[in-house]
């Protein structure tokens, strides 16, 4: 076995570095390799690359559906594109 | 009265009615903006921006691309510019090589073992309920709010539309090694204060 493989079997701190750039897409042959011995034996981080990919999805990936502007600023904003154009 | 207003202000903007803007696409705007900003009051704020910025510049909108993608686009710079400008002249507040010594205590510094206090615990959430969601959103806004201001602006920065790690490394004058630390040093804490103040 691999210097590299060895020390990564044990060790969560690298693992879970390997995860954030797995994610980013910025992963190495090698260090997939590494990660996926790591993550066969190691229940914890396989829950950290849950949670880490799920906190992606809050910063960027809401459903966008849920979100409905009120009617009082809706109708608010008509009127200040109304001044808008009329001062044109 | 309504109507004589709606015609004399159409000829200047070719094919496109600003005063059915909000009627068509608030909603739609708003719904984006929340997905990125996860807060009510700036997302309002940046989609009342767009439509105004979109006013000015409607004499270049030439009918070719569609009317919402048009305002997307726009307000996807506005949401850039957000967090551009939650990191100008902050840089200074944290060195990047203080990423590594500032959280060490995550593991333990011999083996690489999750330290127990900080070990990843479930949330036992139903994470695909959209209020549950939208309510995590919140916390990680809190979160984030908490991070150490370069932190901060290399999550945003990645997580941003179309932003490539070289280009935030140029940005940030940061070394593609220092940008992934900090990259990992950022997530552990979000993910560590999402746990504690989830309850």
């Amino acid at each position: 076995m691999s210097k590299a493989l060895k020390n990564i079997i044990y060790n969560c701190k690298q693992a879970t570095f390997l995860i954030e750039k797995r994610i980013a897409g910025k992963i190495t042959a090698a260090e997939a390799v590494q990660l996926k011995v790591h993550l066969a034996g190691c229940s914890v981080c396989r829950l950290y690359q849950e949670q880490s990919v799920l906190i992606n999805k809050l910063f960027t990936g809401l459903p966008t559906a849920g979100f409905k502007l009120d009617e009082t600023f809706k109708s608010k904003l008509v009127k200040k594109l109304e001044e808008e154009i009329n001062k044109n | 009265m309504q109507k004589e207003i709606d015609r004399n202000v159409n000829q200047p903007y070719k094919g496109s009615d600003p005063l059915k803007w909000v009627e068509q696409y608030a909603d739609y705007l708003y719904g984006f903006a929340m997905s990125r900003l996860r807060n009510e009051a700036l997302a309002k704020d940046l989609v009342q921006d767009t439509f105004l910025a979109a006013l000015q510049g409607a004499g270049q909108f030439e009918g070719n691309s569609k009317e919402k993608t048009w305002l997307t686009a726009i307000l996807k710079n506005k949401i850039a510019d957000f967090y551009r400008k939650q990191l100008s002249g902050t840089l200074k507040d944290l060195k990047a090589t203080d990423a590594e010594n500032e959280q060490s205590d995550f593991f333990d510094a011999e083996t690489g073992h999750w330290n127990e206090q900080y070990m990843p615990r479930t949330f036992g959430l139903e994470t695909h309920d959209p209020l549950i969601l939208k309510e995590l959103g919140t916390i990680l806004n809190a979160c984030l709010a908490k991070l150490p201001r370069l932190w901060f602006s290399v999550f945003a920065m990645k997580h941003m539309d179309d932003l490539e790690s070289e280009q935030i490394c140029v940005e940030l004058k940061l070394s593609s090694s220092n940008f992934w630390v900090i990259m990992h040093r950022a997530k552990l804490n979000l993910r560590n204060c999402l746990q504690k103040n989830w309850n």
